[in-house]
Formats: structure tokens, sequence, C-alpha cells
């Protein structure tokens, strides 16, 4: 039973990191309707600067997350701008090719830059363990699942609460009918890939902490995993990405834990194809009827 | 069967012939070395694998993530079987193998997949493409991530180019038969196409399982061209490559995607010289491209040899021109 608890502690500590990079992609979806493979690389680069900003400036762990946030934000912003904005109008398969160009681009421009190589992230925090009941969970740990929730939280403010969150949901219900009440799309859809390259960052900075490794092509997996993550909670539903990213989070490690480790990507995306097959618009999501 | 058809047809397979008789000149004369044949052999390898691709994404207009998988169970197939039976006739029987069971694995992937619409089709495709590629990865007979070596080289430029031309004939000739164009009718318009009687789902499946014979038979020769195969030359990648080629191509059009999987092959091999920026070219270039031509190079144009040499020729050939 103790051991069953420690992993599902450590599932919720693995799923928090997913569902921060989910909450991006099923942002971004239900905004501008774009599968943004690109997401898990923003993750990568937002490590990479945390990485910079705790070994080469030697800035506290917390300043140092907020900074690789706050770059990444505007490099999300700069791509949006760059690659996507010009192709909104053009069929969906060109931008999808554009947002890979992207993709490979941020991968391979890293591993020209600074090789392919893993480099130990810099213990900006000394790890500590707390047992409870036999439980062991370590101070990193905590600093995860905090973060992820307090940053869950001030998501939900944003979407709920401010005048920004409000243009976002009414961009995602019908673009036509939120342009002629006055609001400006564009700005509207840069804000949403700031926040959702944010989010990315502090996962991907939070997973540098916690394996202590970071490399150009760490984005791929988690990247797509995340996606699974948003599909299964119902994608364009931000709930629900955090709901999907726990459940992959713990799925993961379950399989982890059994002799079937091998297959722990698999099974997470066989549940995919199984979620997809039985409710297609994920667990949160509703259907909708489709007229003629 | 009127006179021009037979003029049209024939220049075609006169074109045809003279491609294979130029390489095998140039060849002969020392203009193309052994780089060169490589670089052949592979363009004409993704040519096939480009082609079954657009019957699923150019002609029944599936967004299909997940075609590597199935070129890996082409590769995988021919490796093992050839394996255990060496010689030409190991290679042969390797080649129908994977193609067979692409096609079954295909079938059973397809039917429950294809009725999903849209982006959740290409998440459903590639996550089988991964799970193909992870159960590769951990079985004892595929031999783990490391793969498999020394397959025996059964693969010359002649038999690619060979199989890349049937492999147009047949496609071109599927899309003008009557699936073909049942198929592009649920392209087109999916609840137009229904209600005219047509079994949407059972087209798609047809057009998804040929597909993935192509990408068999491009996974086989290629693993007998590279003599090695690995779960990671499988990964979600190829797909993409393979994907890139259908889109520059021109959704739809043949003849964009037979050239621009040569440009893109001679890019592949240009860009060879400058290591480790190749790829960082390779991705500015795809993007400058995209935001460029956004509608994509060819669009659904074809190239008319009908238009050029017959100034025209009657009324009956617009309709393939614009079937794209």
């Amino acid at each position: 039973m103790t051991l069953f608890i420690q992993q599902v502690i450590k599932g919720l500590m693995l799923g928090s990191v997913y569902a921060l990079l989910a909450l991006g992609y099923t942002m971004v979806y239900g905004i501008i309707k774009l599968i943004n493979f690109a997401h898990g690389d923003i993750y990568m680069l937002g490590a990479y600067f945390g990485y910079f900003f705790i070994k080469v400036l030697h800035l506290n762990f917390f300043i140092a997350l907020i900074l690789a946030m706050a770059v990444s934000a505007v490099i999300g912003v700069l791509i949006e701008y760059i690659a996507y904005r010009p192709l909104r109008h053009s069929p969906r398969i060109a931008v999808l090719i554009s947002v890979l160009g992207i993709s490979f681009l941020l991968e391979n421009g890293m591993t020209y830059l600074y090789g392919s190589d893993q480099r130990s992230f810099p213990q900006a925090i000394k790890t500590v363990q707390y047992h409870f009941y036999g439980i062991q969970v370590s101070n990193i740990q905590l600093i995860i699942a905090v973060t992820s929730v307090v940053l869950m939280l001030l998501l939900t403010y944003v979407v709920k609460r401010t005048k920004m969150g409000r243009a976002m949901r009414a961009v995602s219900a019908d673009p036509d009918a939120a342009t002629l009440m006055g609001i400006n799309i564009n700005h509207t859809i840069s804000f949403t890939f700031a926040i959702g390259s944010a989010l990315a960052a502090a996962g991907g900075v939070l997973i540098g902490l916690y394996y202590n490794s970071i490399d150009p092509l760490m984005g791929m997996t988690p990247g797509l995993k995340a996606f699974v993550a948003a599909v299964l909670g119902g994608i364009g539903i931000i709930p629900g990405a955090a709901v999907g990213g726990w459940l992959i989070g713990i799925l993961e490690t379950m399989v982890q834990a059994t002799s079937f480790s091998a297959y722990k990507d698999a099974v997470v995306y066989a549940m995919l194809i199984v979620i997809l097959l039985i409710k297609p618009t994920g667990i949160l999501g509703k259907n909708k009827r489709e007229k003629v | 069967m009127d006179q021009t058809h037979i003029k049209y047809t024939l220049s075609w397979a006169a074109m045809a012939a003279m491609g294979f008789v130029l390489i095998f000149m140039a060849q002969m004369v020392g203009l193309i070395g052994h780089y060169g044949v490589t670089t052949i052999v592979l363009i004409g390898i993704n040519v096939i694998a480009a082609l079954g691709l657009n019957l699923v994404v150019g002609i029944s207009g599936q967004f299909s993530l997940g075609h590597a998988g199935f070129m890996a169970i082409g590769a995988y197939a021919t490796a093992l079987i050839m394996a255990v039976m060496p010689g030409v006739m190991g290679f042969i029987v390797g080649m129908v193998t994977g193609i067979a069971v692409s096609g079954i694995v295909a079938l059973i992937v397809g039917i429950p997949t294809l009725r999903l619409r849209g982006d959740y089709l290409a998440i459903a495709t590639l996550g089988f493409a991964e799970i193909i590629r992870i159960v590769i990865m951990n079985l004892k007979i595929t031999n783990g991530p490391a793969g498999i070596f020394g397959i025996a080289p059964f693969v010359s430029w002649q038999l690619v180019y060979i199989l890349a031309v049937i492999t147009l004939i047949i496609v071109v000739n599927f899309v003008r038969s009557m699936p073909g164009r049942a198929i592009i009718a649920v392209r087109d318009n999916e609840i137009a196409a229904e209600s005219l009687g047509i079994n949407t789902t059972k087209y798609k499946v047809i057009a998804f399982v040929l597909g993935a014979l192509f990408a068999a038979m491009a996974g086989s020769l290629r693993a007998s061209f590279i003599q090695s195969i690995a779960p990671k030359d499988y990964a979600f990648m190829q797909s993409i490559m393979i994907l890139i080629i259908i889109v520059i191509g021109g959704i739809g059009s043949m003849s964009g995607k037979v050239i621009t999987a040569i440009a893109l092959g001679i890019l592949d091999t240009l860009l060879q010289n400058f290591g480790s920026l190749r790829m960082v070219i390779y991705s500015v270039i795809l993007i400058v491209v995209m935001l460029i031509r956004p509608q994509v190079i060819f669009g659904s144009r074809e190239l008319s040899l009908k238009k050029w040499l017959f100034d025209g020729g009657d009324g009956h050939d617009t309709d393939h021109t614009e079937n794209a």
C-alpha cells in the first residue's frame, strides 16, 4: 500500500509537469485549432534558460524560474508572429509543416549551438527527504507540485477574471463574432502563446531540477505525451488538460513500476487511442452535433 | 480509347524509359558516382512512400501521421525473413510478407480509427506508429534499439526506378477508377458522398490500406539498400519527412510529389557537406517555403503532357487535371 501511494505521489509530480505543458497545447488548440508541435521544444528552451540563469548568472532558483518563463513567453510570441501568423488563412496542413519546421529548427539549432550531449542541471536547491508513515517525499517533489498548482490557479484566475482572459474565451468560441465585438484577435492569440510558452518553460525548469539533466531533444517525448494528456482531458478545455496530465503521469509511473516498464510510452499511446475511440472529445469534453 | 489517349500514354511511357536511359548513360559516362546513385535510390524510395501517403492524405483527405510505422513493418519483415532465407528469394518473400503484414495491420488500425476526423485521426495514427516503434524496440527478435545489421543488398537503382514507375501507374489508375472517384467524393464532401450511398468508412479504409502497402514496400527496399535498420529510423520524424514531400508537392498532385521528392533528395545530398548545420538549414528552408507559398508549390496542378504535346487534347483531359 505504501508502495502504491509512493507511486501515486511520483505520478502526480510527473503529471503536474505534463499538465503545465498540456495547458499550452490546449489553449493554443482552443483558440486557433493548431497542434503546436513546437511546444515541447519551448519546454526544452525553458530548461536551457533556467540552466543559464542559475549556472552562469548564479540567480536564486525562483527568480531564474520566473525569468526563464518571461524569456520563453517572448520567444513563443515571436514564433507565432514569424511562422504562424502569416499562414493563418492558409490550409491547416501548411501551418502544421511550418510548426514542424520551427520544432526542427529549435532542436537542431540548440544541438548546433550547444551540442547534443546531456548537461547536468545545477542543484540550485539541496534535496531533502521527508518521511511520513513510511512514505518518502523530497522537497523538490513538493516544489514541483506546489509551483504547478500555483501556476494553474493563476492561469484559472487570468482566464476567468481578467479582460484578456475573457477575450481568449471569446475568440475561442467564435473568432468572427469576437472581432465584431472589438476584440483584437492578434493580440489575444499572442497573449495565449505567451502564457502557454511561459507554462511550458516552467515545466522545463522544474523537470531539469528533478532529473538533473537537460538535452536539446528532451522536449520530444514529453511534448507528445502532454499532447496526449490534452486530448485525454478534452482538447480546448483548460481543467481537462490538468486532469489529463495527472492521469497520464500516474499511468506512466504505475506501468514503470511493473515488469512492463519498457512499454510505458506505448501504454500512454494505447490509452490515447482507446480514449479517441470511446470518447474522442475527451473526459471533460462535450459532444457536438455535426450540422449539415 | 481515342488516338490522343494512346499517344498520351505512349509519351508517358517514353518519358519514363527516357529517364531510365538518361540515368544509365550518366552512370556509364561517370557523371554520377556512387554518391549520386545512393541519392537516386533514396529519392525513388521516398517517391514510393510519398505516393502511398498521398492516397491517404491527398486523395482521401485523411490526415495520417503514422506512415513510418508501416515502413517499419515492411523493413523489419524483410530483414527478419532474409535472416532465415538468404538470397534473392528471401528478399522477394520478405518484401511480399512485409507488404501483406502491413496491409493487415492497416486494416485492423484503419477500421476503428478512420471513423475519427481530422486532427483526431492524425493523433491516433501517430500513436499507432509510436506503439509499433516501441514494440520493435523491446522485442528480442528485432534486436531492440540496436536494430538489425548486415542485411543482404539486393536493391539497385534500376529496381527502385521500375518499382517507383509501377507505383505511379497503379496510384494514378486507382485514383481514376470507381473506388478512386468515390474516395475523392468522400474527401470533397463527406456528408454529400454518404447521402449518395457511398460507404465512406469503407473507401477511407481502402485508401489507408493501399497507402500502407506502398509504405511497406518503401521500407523493405530501404532495409535492403542501407543494409541495416534500427527503430529510430522509423520515428515520428520519418513520417514527417514523407508528409513534407506531400505538402510541398501539393496535396493531391502526383507530378508535384515526384518533383519535390527529387528536389528534397538533391537538397539533402548538397546539405551533407554542412555537417551538423544541415538540419538547421533544412528547417529554415522548410519554414521559408511555407511562408512564401502557403498554397504550396504545385497546388493541385499536374504536369500535363497532354497540354504540352497535343495542344490541350480534347474534352476529357480536364477532369484528370482537376481531380486533385
